[in-house]
């Protein structure tokens, strides 16, 4: 459908960039695809802040004794990092952005179910935002990300309140995003868009906001009942005051575990999309990789065990959530064989987007494999609290999370823009973040099993050649994510025009122009065919897959 | 156990690369086990990424695009595929779970024979106390070939005792008493950490485990007692503070007498059954109206933050010795 407005040239078709101008047109839009933009602004600037921090502490590292900094200001920049990335960063990063643009327009709708909600996330996220950063400007947060209790509730002396505030208001952005993703995928699907029709981004996201709906008032919860503590001293967490530091981590993890999924099952969706047009192949084996979405999002919430083996755990608890946590596993591996298979036969490009994806099956593989350390109980007990959890950890955040939000950026850049960026830059900028993502992670795997504990400012001098390494490689990786900030604004003005369809992929998003009008279709769609109908003309049937 | 006899030469020649170690050394009788699962799970990480990185290379070579209008064939669908890419993964962590669940379950339970040693985690330092009376800070002198269980508690925020030579770590949290145990294999000096974030000066909670040969530890404990062991220390307390006021031995005093009830049980007031355990004694002592007991009045005063962690253990040190030759005589 409208293939003539398409090819429109530019400045003359009214799209939802130019239909009105101002900054009012802006913070007052309930446009998806506006908010989408707003929060792609807002989290760009999270995600250099809390990089900029990663910088700081890998150059104070080359040095045991700690070159750079005070051990108070490193174990601050070490908090904010792990809060700007995961709070600020990652959790809204491809629902927020990526989910917001596309979730209306994969299912053929106008808008998502609740647009001034949608527009109030995007409003609770900056309120959280500018606390956050408040915090850290008026002295900064030394607890951790994990606020581990009772450091965070009687002893620490930084910006605890603040930060915690910031965080639990931010968190209901993603409660109510999940909200509307959930909502909009039950009542809004365009006719003939059936469940299993669905693109599996829908379904990434769909398990993805259940957790995000689930999970986070939990967090609101605890952080709460740390604030009643800190500031009212009623004793929950603080045996000195009669709590409990173990209910502490039980409620953080029952959250905080499921989180990780809320980072990384967004990815894997982006992956599916990517992978099969640039293969120009059907998905193979669509059920198994959307249950195995669901999977995921169910058992994730029966894992946090994991994280407290060190505490004191039962030996018989500590079996069951090992079992578990093995179980989890088994969803992830059965998405990278599907991905995999998917490739056989294909027509395989080398597109940015591409490579992107294809990082992540690689990256994504082997933080999987290395989470298996951790699920089994005797290496975990060696391994809790070192670095090897700081590599497995990056490997799934950065390697796959990160990966895929770039990967999704590329891929959707011509539509949610309507310009395209320079490929080869785009390429480039791929091949170094691989590449300098493993030279800094990689050595950590070593380095925690040699024993070295995370979050220490200074250490031992047995441990600096792996450091050394790892700093090196930092630098490296800093490098690859400047160059798409730099390209891809440079793009927006000076890129060429982008076609309706540049990577003739299938799906809705692609029938309307770029960047879409306002109302996304000019008709409502009818969807008459299961989703990546990559393959030979015919060869589409009504239930084909599986 | 094929795999780790291929890996372990392999590893260990990576070991011998000038100024990179990768591996602690081994100075437990756990670290072995330990390094063996590890080299069994590093091998499957490596042969599964190198398989699939090899297959994608592959696809993407094989199947590159040769013109803008390729057309692929249909996606087949393969049930035996997906049921071998599912089963497999499964069998594989079946035999990880079952491997190294059997190892923790034989590591969890110290010999009962084990000597025991007291360690209290404080910003920032470690705390460590003998039996004999001999305190060390950041220190930890043990005996060679003889299974050492460590009592860990902290006297404020969460701390972790980590020694990477032996394999082992356990969590020092205010307020209960979590425990450990290893025996060293050789002599030499080891690295312990704090592994659990605690503040400003977490890196710096790092000391030495100095592993002696059990001659050698005799010596250096008869050198270092100031003349009061634990259990003496305890007894001062129990003078000190009160206690003995209250808790008389024949039991007509206004709380019930504290001989002989080490490690029996209890009932409490409210119907439980309980265990009178190191961690039951430090309830009663810093919360005791949590845990009246029937037939004497709850009028026990708290003595949370008026004892340190460091004295409630020679309180309970003292209570656990009170019957203990009644308790000795009767064995024999």
């Amino acid at each position: 459908m409208s293939a003539a407005l398409a090819e429109a040239p530019p400045g003359t078709r009214v799209d939802y960039l130019n239909a009105n101008y101002g900054i009012k047109s802006w913070l007052l839009t309930t446009d998806h695809k506006r908010i989408a933009l707003l929060y792609l602004v807002s989290i760009t600037l999270m995600f250099f802040v809390g990089g900029s921090m990663a910088v700081l502490m890998r150059i104070h590292l080359i040095d045991p004794a700690g070159g750079l900094v005070h051990p108070d200001t490193y174990n601050k920049l070490f908090t904010m990092h792990g809060i700007m990335m995961i709070f600020f960063f990652l959790i809204p990063s491809i629902p927020a952005v990526l989910g917001n643009f596309l979730v209306p327009m994969m299912i053929g709708a106008k808008d998502l179910a609740f647009p001034r909600i949608n527009l109030l996330s995007w409003y609770l996220y900056i309120a959280g935002a500018a606390l956050a950063l408040t915090a850290m400007v008026s002295g900064g947060v030394d607890t951790g990300w994990t606020f581990y209790t009772p450091y965070s509730s009687t002893y620490a002396n930084s910006q605890v309140m603040l930060t915690a505030t910031g965080v639990f208001i931010a968190g209901f952005s993603s409660i109510l995003t999940g909200l509307n993703f959930i909502v909009t995928i039950h009542k809004m699907r365009a006719p003939g868009m059936t469940w299993f029709r669905m693109p599996l981004f829908l379904w990434a996201m769909y398990a993805t906001s259940i957790i995000q709906v689930l999970g986070t008032p939990v967090v609101a919860i605890t952080l709460f009942l740390v604030g009643l503590e800190r500031l009212f001293h009623v004793g929950i967490f603080d045996p000195a005051v009669g709590g409990d530091p173990i209910l502490f981590q039980h409620l953080f993890w029952f959250y905080s575990h499921p989180a990780v999924y809320i980072m990384i099952l967004p990815g894997m969706g982006v992956v599916s999309e990517i992978i099969t047009c640039f293969s120009r192949k059907k998905i193979f084996g669509y059920n198994f990789v959307a249950f195995s979405s669901m999977a995921i999002a169910v058992i994730s919430f029966l894992v946090w065990g994991h994280h407290m083996f060190v505490t004191g755990l039962s030996v018989y608890a500590a079996l069951i959530f090992s079992v578990l946590s093995f179980m989890v596993a088994i969803p992830s591996a059965i998405k990278v064989f599907n991905w995999m298979a998917t490739l056989y036969q294909g027509s395989i490009s080398y597109d940015a987007p591409m490579l992107y994806a294809l990082g992540f099956i690689g990256l994504f593989t082997m933080g999987g494999l290395t989470g298996l350390f951790l699920a089994s109980l005797a290496t975990d007990v060696h391994l809790n609290g070192t670095y090897f959890i700081v590599a497995h950890f990056h490997y799934i955040m950065v390697g796959g999370a990160v990966m895929a939000y770039l990967g999704g950026i590329h891929y959707w850049w011509p539509k949610i823009t309507g310009r395209m960026y320079p490929d080869l830059w785009a390429r480039l900028a791929a091949a170094i973040v691989f590449i300098g993502f493993n030279l800094t992670f990689f050595p950590q795997f070593m380095l925690g099993y040699l024993g070295m504990p995370r979050r220490y400012a200074t250490y031992p001098a047995e441990f600096q050649v792996l450091n050394v390494m790892s700093s090196a490689g930092a630098s490296i990786l800093g490098l690859g994510y400047l160059i798409p900030l730099i390209y891809l604004i440079w793009s927006m003005r000076y890129g060429p025009i982008a076609p309706a369809n540049p990577w003739r992929a299938k799906g809705l998003e692609w029938q309307t122009p770029s960047p879409p009008p306002t109302q996304n279709f000019e008709a409502t769609p009818v969807v008459t065919e299961s989703a990546y109908a990559y393959g030979p003309p015919g060869s589409e049937q009504e239930g084909a897959h599986d | 156990m094929l795999l780790p006899a291929i890996s372990s030469p392999t590893l260990a020649a990576l070991q011998a690369v000038p100024g990179v170690p990768i591996f602690p050394p081994r100075g437990s009788t756990i670290a072995q086990g330990v390094d063996e699962l590890y080299y069994f799970l590093t091998a499957i990480t490596l042969f599964f990424s190198f398989v699939i990185f090899t297959i994608i290379f592959y696809f993407m070579v094989r199947y590159r695009r040769r013109s803008p209008d390729d057309q692929p064939p249909a996606t087949v669908t393969s049930m035996p595929l997906e049921l071998t890419w599912t089963i497999v993964p499964t069998l594989i962590c079946a035999v990880v779970f079952v491997w190294s669940s059997s190892l923790y379950f034989r590591n969890s339970r110290p010999p009962n024979a084990a000597m025991e040693i007291f360690v209290v985690g404080k910003q920032w330092m470690w705390h460590i106390q003998h039996p004999e009376g001999v305190r060390e800070i950041n220190e930890l002198h043990v005996p060679v070939g003889v299974p050492v269980k460590i009592t860990l508690t902290s006297q404020d925020v969460i701390h972790d005792f980590f020694i990477p030579a032996f394999r082992v770590k356990r969590d020092a949290m205010p307020g209960r008493y979590n425990s450990l145990w290893f025996q060293a294999t050789k002599t030499g000096t080891f690295h312990f950490f704090c592994a659990q974030y605690c503040g400003q000066g977490h890196a710096a909670m790092i000391g030495w485990v100095q592993v002696m040969t059990p001659e050698d530890y005799a010596a250096w404990l008869a050198g270092g007692t100031r003349g009061e062991t634990m259990t003496q220390a305890g007894e001062r307390l129990f003078h000190q503070y009160g206690c003995i006021t209250c808790h008389l031995a024949d039991g007509t005093g206004r709380g019930p007498s504290l001989v002989g009830k080490f490690g029996k049980t209890q009932k409490l007031r409210d119907g439980r059954t309980v265990v009178v355990d190191q961690g039951f004694l430090r309830q009663a002592i810093t919360q005791p109206n949590s845990m009246p007991v029937p037939d004497y009045p709850p009028v026990m005063p708290s003595f949370q933050g008026q004892l340190n962690e460091e004295q409630i253990l020679q309180l309970i040190a003292y209570v656990k010795s009170l019957g203990e030759e009644e308790r000795k005589g009767k064995g024999q």
